[in-house]
């Protein structure tokens, strides 16, 4: 059962620091999961400088800095959702939830045409165009869509967990006396944020 | 709710919606910067200063929207921890992969 806010009146201890570090803990696990594959980034790209160079070529840059300026957005947007709770505005605070929402889906959105005009000329892995191509662009692409499929798999559920607070916050489960729910969903979805900050100029600033 | 004034907890600290926008249009202005940087090319060096622009944004991304600048010494110190485990990874790789 959620607790009403008497129960925050000191009847409860209530552990601010501990809900947070539980957070913090399990995004240092996904720093190193993406890390691994900016790793591998970064030895092929060492490895094959001109491939990766030509390979890049094909991505849009247009799309590209678009989702940018949307996920950058979208992460405002949910910042202001928990400031927002916290001064007891709850109807505010869901409607900037739901702006985080449609952002997210909207660079979901964007990221189906980048996928599918890829997979239209050919571009996919193991696909016989691939397999002419040099090794460092048949890393690149391999890359590319594992990195980027894998970030767009942590923006969806970030979407599930988002809708879940709209939810919350509409019921009065997420109040000034505990957003920690809401706080913690903040601090996932500027870590998908962060990731998408470096996969950026790696994929698509290198031409 | 008449609650809240009996409520002595200690409480995060409240970011107001100001600081909030000014972050986001720095993180905007640092996007039109680094592709700027991109079409301007400085060959090697372009990747180099994107990367960096790209740590200025994931670094205000951090201690304002993550709240990290009005968190204890403790986390700061297990993200610097965390970051560093991160780069004395790459660091490693590389001092192998430089000198193949």
């Amino acid at each position: 059962m959620e607790p009403t806010p008497e129960d925050y009146s000191g009847k409860y201890h209530i552990d601010e620091t501990g809900k947070k570090i539980g957070m913090w803990f399990f995004l240092f696990t996904e720093l190193l999961f993406f890390g691994g594959m900016f790793l591998l980034y970064s030895v092929y790209r060492y490895r094959y400088p001109a491939d990766f160079h030509a390979a890049a070529k094909g991505e849009n840059l247009v799309i590209g800095s678009i989702n940018t300026a949307i996920l950058l957005t979208s992460s405002l947007s949910i910042a202001l959702s928990i400031s927002a709770v916290r001064k007891g505005n709850r109807k505010l605070s869901a409607l900037l939830q739901l702006i985080t929402i449609i952002s997210g889906l909207v660079f979901l959105v964007n990221k189906y045409f980048e996928w599918t005009e890829k997979i239209f000329r050919g571009f996919y892995p193991n696909s016989p165009v691939m397999m002419e191509q040099n090794k460092g662009v048949i890393l690149f692409y391999s890359l590319y869509y594992v990195m980027t499929g894998i970030h767009g798999l942590h923006v969806l559920i970030g979407i599930a967990v988002i809708s879940f607070m709209v939810a919350f916050t509409l019921r009065g489960a997420i109040v000034p006396e505990n957003f920690a729910k809401l706080e913690n969903t903040g601090l996932y979805w500027h870590f998908v944020d962060i990731v998408w900050i470096y996969l950026f100029p790696l994929f698509y600033l290198i031409t | 709710m008449k609650t809240t004034s009996i409520i002595k907890r200690e409480q995060p600290h409240l970011v107001g919606y100001g600081t909030y926008v000014l972050v986001w249009g720095a993180l905007l202005i640092l996007l039109g910067i680094t592709i700027a940087v991109a079409k301007m090319d400085f060959s090697n060096f372009s990747v180099l200063i994107n990367l960096l622009i790209a740590s200025v944004k994931a670094g205000l991304v951090l201690m304002f929207f993550m709240h990290l600048k009005y968190e204890g010494k403790f986390l700061k110190g297990l993200v610097l921890l965390t970051i560093s485990a991160l780069a004395l990874i790459i660091a490693l790789t590389f001092s192998d992969v430089w000198y193949r």
